[in-house]
């Protein structure tokens, strides 16, 4: 046999070879489309998203926001007109709830993203390193797992007096990296231990190169149920905080108009405003929903033996 | 403990950075009540509120605030004109109350569900719970506070709008009425945090019990002839619960942070109620003092567990 040198071999291994757009599409297609659409709880779930996804980017374009008031037409029912009634200004609900998703799901995607970045770098530089840097990277990590969140993301809200969806989500997501983290490292850990990454380390392939083409494409499915899961937690956390009254950043906010119902305006006390009480519940709800089966689907493509809500 | 000096630090920096005209509205305060000049008005206020004198050395109103804390001298509050303590003696067992009575109720039931689930294997409560524990987990436990606030206490008026109890009707004490009267006030709160997590102890306990099933011991003792409820109790059951009481300690974390929204939506006067009070009218003295009670709560449930873990799992006696 031939022996290659070791150079011969990291070329070829290191070699990047331009995917033409139409393999990447097969490719796309094969490894996650076919997958979503055969599983069904995958593929409810992601109808859901984009239903929600849509109603965020394009909606706000389609349908206009109105908040002219109109005593006389408050608490009306629904009718073509005003497909989910009329709140306590006589303005249409389902307007506020189209407008209100866009400021939802930038704040839960936004925060997501940052927990996502800070849960990668935190897990992999403790599991690739090791040692000291591990002990004290996990012990800070513990700190925040164990401190519960909500009471500590109101604080810091009413204190920093968040005004816009960036440092909102940015205060989200402290508080959200740390289960990822310490997941992430775990799993680093023990690709660490196998053959292939052995063999990049034998073949003297540096580092970035090892955590970037190496490790992460391993960890990325799990790092995309995870965003799903993470943007679900933003949603529950914002419309929390949101509900209290305290990050006042939109009064569309499905958060705000809970609020308004319920501690304000008085609707959830009389029989006609039970639209305005319930729609926001409801598309939260629904809205989660579509994210959990997402996730739970695609978990269950990804590691068929991991069945969540089995 | 490493967590409690970490809180304790964040609430720190945190009351160092007050936004100025929260404490300028208490200086004034002090001001026209007192008569006292306006730095020291502002002196008072840091001291009395806050727990530390701005004049000392940063270190040393650290090491003053903290042991201020230690103390249980949490500070008094501007909003309620009351020493913070007095709040949380008030508020504390009312949350002890809803959240014992939640965390034992969805546990016992979860357990004892989730069994028999394992047990019996393919039933149809099998999906029924699966379905539901997915759509409790897309319903955040407010929004379930929210829902049967709306049907069962506005609409239908079967249960009180707001309090633990009815001043009016009934004298606290140990007598029929008063306790009917506080139970009657606590369903809603302590059905919301039910309903919101039965499913999920219904789950683990199946997965649990499920893995349980396999081990040797539990055929051996199939084959033996012991009684059914024998096998599912001692035999899976035991051993299958183990993780299971691990995860309380999590759970009480998440529902002291959960309580925050729910007592507000029922307007039940417990440590949620107060917090989210606290929160919307920036009283620092009263929000400080109940974070740092959670916490020192979610610390506890953790040294507790610690404690139990032994005594429920032999094999975690032997170290």
């Amino acid at each position: 046999m031939r022996r290659m040198p070791v150079e011969m071999i990291k070329e070829v291994i290191t070699e990047e070879r331009k995917k033409t757009l139409k393999e990447a599409l097969v490719e796309f297609y094969y490894s996650w489309i076919r997958p979503i659409l055969k599983n069904r709880r995958a593929f409810i779930g992601s109808l859901i998203l984009l239903m929600f996804i849509s109603m965020a980017t394009v909606g706000p374009l389609i349908v206009p926001l109105d908040l002219t008031t109109r005593w006389e037409q408050r608490f009306l029912p629904p009718s073509w007109e005003h497909p989910l009634g009329t709140d306590y200004a006589g303005r249409d609900i389902f307007q506020q709830i189209v407008h209100g998703s866009r400021e939802v799901l930038t704040i839960a995607f936004l925060a997501a993203a940052y927990a996502i970045l800070i849960a990668i770098s935190i897990g992999i530089v403790s599991g690739y390193l090791g040692g000291v840097v591990d002990a004290f990277l996990m012990g800070i990590t513990d700190i925040f797992l164990t401190i519960p969140s909500f009471p500590v993301m109101l604080i810091i809200a009413v204190t920093v007096r968040v005004a816009d969806p960036f440092s909102f989500a940015a205060i989200l997501a402290i508080w959200m990296w740390a289960g990822l983290a310490r997941s992430i490292r775990a799993q680093v850990r023990s690709l660490r231990e196998r053959e292939f990454i052995e063999a990049a380390k034998v073949l003297g392939m540096s580092t970035r190169h090892i955590v970037f083409k190496e490790i992460l494409p391993n960890i990325a499915p799990y790092i995309t149920i995870y965003f799903i899961r993470m943007m679900k937690g933003a949603i529950t956390a914002s419309v929390g905080i949101m509900f209290l009254g305290v990050v006042p950043l939109s009064i569309v906010h499905w958060g705000v108009m809970m609020n308004l119902a319920m501690f304000q305006y008085g609707a959830v006390y009389v029989p006609e405003g039970i639209f305005y009480a319930l729609s926001p519940l409801m598309a939260i709800v629904l809205l989660e929903y579509g994210a959990i089966c997402f996730a739970s689907g695609v978990e269950e493509i990804v590691n068929p033996r991991l069945k969540t809500y089995e | 403990m490493a967590t409690l000096f970490a809180a304790t630090t964040i609430l720190f920096i945190v009351v160092h950075n007050i936004p100025g005209d929260v404490i300028y509205v208490w200086v004034y305060d002090i001001v026209e009540t007192y008569g006292v000049s306006w730095e020291e008005a502002e002196r008072i206020a840091r001291v009395m509120f806050l727990g530390y004198e701005p004049d000392k050395p940063l270190w040393q109103q650290y090491i003053d605030y903290i042991r201020n804390l230690l103390r249980g001298n949490l500070g008094y509050s501007p909003t309620f004109r009351l020493p913070v303590n007095a709040i949380v003696a008030s508020a504390l067992p009312w949350t002890l109350f809803i959240l014992s009575l939640s965390l034992s109720t969805s546990f016992i039931i979860g357990v004892l569900l989730g069994m028999f689930i394992a047990w019996k294997r393919k039933t149809i409560i099998d999906p029924i719970v699966s379905a539901y524990a997915a759509f409790t987990d897309a319903t955040p436990d407010f929004v379930t506070a929210m829902l049967l606030f709306i049907f069962l206490a506005v609409r239908l008026g079967l249960f009180p709008l707001k309090g633990a109890y009815d001043a009016e009707i009934v004298t606290p004490g140990f007598n029929l009425p008063f306790i009917a009267n506080v139970l009657w006030h606590a369903a809603l709160p302590v059905l919301s945090y039910v309903i919101e997590h039965i499913g999920a102890w219904t789950l683990l306990m199946k997965g649990s019990a499920v893995s349980v099933l396999e081990e040797d011991y539990v055929r051996a003792a199939i084959a033996r002839g012991l009684r059914e409820s024998r096998v599912v109790t001692a035999y899976i059951g035991r051993t299958a619960i183990i993780p299971l009481v691990a995860l309380i300690a999590i759970s009480i974390g998440s529902m002291m942070g959960g309580s925050i929204l729910i007592e507000t939506v029922f307007t039940y006067p417990g440590m949620g109620y107060f917090f989210a009070q606290a929160i919307g009218r920036m009283d620092y003295a009263l929000m400080q003092g109940l974070f740092f009670l959670i916490i020192a709560g979610v610390i506890l449930a953790n040294l507790v567990v610690d404690l139990i873990y032994p005594i429920i799992d032999p094999r975690a006696r032997e170290e």
